[in-house]
């Protein structure tokens, strides 16, 4: 029958020799990505590293590269993280126990639900807008810390929410009604159970949006960032400046040394950001033990 | 007795002191009293429905700023004059409003972008999913989401001082230090992870029943993927790619630094341009004064950035969902 050899190739050989080609073909579309972070990462550090000292991190934003510090930005970065986790993580956490306890399958859960999908993929500048026209000008509180915590806040809702809902989601219901057979209520089942066991995964997820907001330029510069500031900020209504900021200005300035700069300032920033997350693994890891023990 | 209030445990017991919240270990908390809809329970929750209702808030709050310094943009300038107008220069005195230069150049970093990001992405989900062994995968996977967890701005210095710098510069010295191409490529960098693990999810999704039944009828591997996997995910596939799409539009940092800030109608990509949201990010960087046009033009770009984005990113969602009724 030579007609059937149309439909397919009947060397299997070949065929399998495709596949090994192919299968190699995506194996390197997985490696390059990650190809591309080492050579960040090394030119990054090659570049920066012996810019690292102790005055460069005590020090202050100068008008030449050599006496410049970071000081003042890494302060404001943590006074931001600060602002961000007092405001996003009791109001996302609060959201996502709402939609996943109290609400019943009705429009408006569902209008919350969908809005908070599209609110995760609105862009960081739309936010930064956002921040911009209401914070600094409506409310008034100018170009600070303030403005732009909230901004960020907002910025990382959606991420705490639906992590925080995915946590609560994962525990068996079987805990919930153990808890009411006993006679307990609903904000004591929330207070008691759900909140305790899904701890973790909440954790997990208000710690890599910490990291997330520290690592946002964008809505900085829209509510007006400082670039360089030579005090910390003191209260929440002072102006400030965060590292990325820095490795902003720096980047942009003519000049091969305040370039090697910005590279320092992102060695700093990647180091912050490698230590947030190592807490939030450990810290995992630790709650977890420490609900299975 | 035909009792109408179930929540009650106990026999009625006047017992005045309010519940303490459970946090008693030691029994003594009596539970009589937590009816269902005491006075401590209707304010937990509706404290907890205010957060969720804040979220609402700012979908108002963006839509409503956006819109209301718009509309004095628009009242100064004619909206097809902004939405058809080739000449964008917002400052000088002559100035002129048409964004398609910005339009153009936010197209053609996507389309960048989207050449590298979307191919990668892809090839890295059907690796992960189909390819890699258990360990491999527990290495792969968390590396990728490093590759969406580095800063942008650390992406924007990349691709000037590398990318650029090292990379173009080095082919041929003379093309600009500030272009389009390098500028897309790191955005397409950035992307991959995202097409990854929407990509991911649709492909382990699909049954193994289709691919046993592929491979029973005589199928090699990567037949069965090709022709049976993908092919059944495509929707889902589809959607990672619009998502990502739509990520790449509102990219800021990366544009802001490396592709350069001229407003400028071209498909050269080796071009200085300028995106909508470079152009934000460069009035912004300036002092600007509330009311001016040029800070009301900041707020119109923003609308035209925020309708695009808000509908691919719906358009995602509705193909996710039909893919997941579909099994």
């Amino acid at each position: 029958m030579p007609s059937t050899d149309t439909l397919f190739n009947q060397r299997i050989d070949s065929r399998r020799r495709r596949g090994k080609v192919m299968a190699g073909v995506l194996f390197v579309c997985t490696i390059l990505g990650l190809v591309v972070l080492a050579t960040l990462i090394v030119d990054v550090v090659l570049t920066g590293a012996p810019w690292l000292s102790r005055e460069f991190i005590t020090g202050f934003p100068r008008s030449t590269a050599e006496a410049s510090g970071i000081w003042p930005a890494i302060i404001g970065s943590l006074y931001l993280m600060l602002v961000v986790a007092a405001v996003a993580v009791p109001l996302g956490v609060g959201a996502a126990l709402y939609l996943e306890e109290y609400a019943r399958d009705n429009w408006l859960a569902r209008l919350i639900q969908i809005n908070i999908n599209n609110l995760a993929g609105v862009p960081s500048v739309v936010y930064g807008i956002l921040g911009l026209g209401v914070f600094v000008y409506l409310f008034g509180f100018g170009n600070s810390l303030l403005a732009a915590g909230l901004t960020l806040s907002l910025l990382v809702l959606p991420i705490i929410v639906i992590s925080s809902q995915e946590a609560i989601r994962s525990i068996p219901q079987g805990v919930r009604e153990s808890a009411y057979a006993l006679g307990a209520t609903r904000s004591q089942v929330i207070w008691s159970h759900v909140l305790p066991i899904a701890m973790p995964g909440i954790l997990t997820g208000v710690i890599l949006s910490l990291s997330r907001a520290v690592g946002e330029t964008a809505p900085l510069v829209l509510v007006g960032a400082a670039l360089a500031i030579n005090f910390t900020p003191a209260h929440l209504l002072d102006e400030f400046t965060a590292i990325p900021m820095l490795i902003f200005q720096w980047t942009e300035e003519p000049g091969v040394a305040f370039r090697e700069l910005a590279a320092a300032a992102i060695i700093v920033l990647l180091a912050f950001l490698i230590l947030t997350n190592l807490t939030a693994i450990l810290l995992r890891n630790y709650l977890e033990q420490e609900r299975s023990a | 007795m035909p009792s109408t209030d179930t929540t009650q445990m106990s026999p009625a017991q006047p017992v005045p002191q309010p519940p303490s919240g459970g946090t008693s270990g030691n029994g003594a908390v009596d539970y009589s009293t937590n009816l269902e809809w005491s006075l401590r329970e209707r304010i937990v929750q509706v404290l907890l429905g205010a957060c969720a209702l804040l979220t609402i808030g700012t979908t108002l709050g963006i839509v409503g700023i956006l819109l209301y310094e718009s509309f004095s943009f628009f009242l100064s300038v004619g909206i097809f004059d902004f939405l058809l107008g080739t000449e964008w220069r917002f400052a000088g005195v002559e100035p002129s409003f048409g964004v398609l230069p910005l339009v153009a150049g936010t197209m053609l970093i996507t389309v960048i972008a989207a050449l590298v990001g979307l191919p990668l992405g892809l090839g890295a989900a059907i690796y992960i999913s189909q390819y890699a062994s258990r360990p491999a995968r527990k290495v792969l996977k968390p590396a990728l989401e490093v590759l969406a967890g580095v800063p942008t701005v650390v992406y924007g210095y990349f691709a000037l001082t590398f990318v650029s710098g090292v990379i173009i510069q080095g082919i041929d010295p003379s093309l600009p230090p500030l272009n389009a191409l390098s500028a897309g490529l790191v955005v397409g960098v950035m992307i991959i992870p995202m097409v990854a693990s929407v990509s991911e999810d649709a492909l382990r999704a699909v049954p193994s029943s289709l691919s046993d039944g592929a491979y029973a009828l005589g199928a090699t591997k990567i037949e069965v993927v090709m022709k049976v996997v993908v092919p059944a995910a495509l929707s889902g596939i589809i959607a990672s790619f619009i998502l990502a799409i739509s990520r790449a539009i509102g990219e800021t940092m990366i544009v802001a630094i490396a592709a350069g800030a001229t407003a400028n109608l071209t498909v050269n990509p080796l071009e200085s341009i300028q995106t909508m949201t470079g152009f934000i990010v460069q009035v912004a960087k300036g002092d600007i004064d509330q009311g001016t046009l040029s800070y009301q033009s900041l707020f119109a770009v923003g609308l035209l950035l925020y309708i695009i984005t808000l509908g691919m990113n719906l358009l995602a969602t509705w193909l996710t969902r039909r893919f997941q009724e579909q099994y």
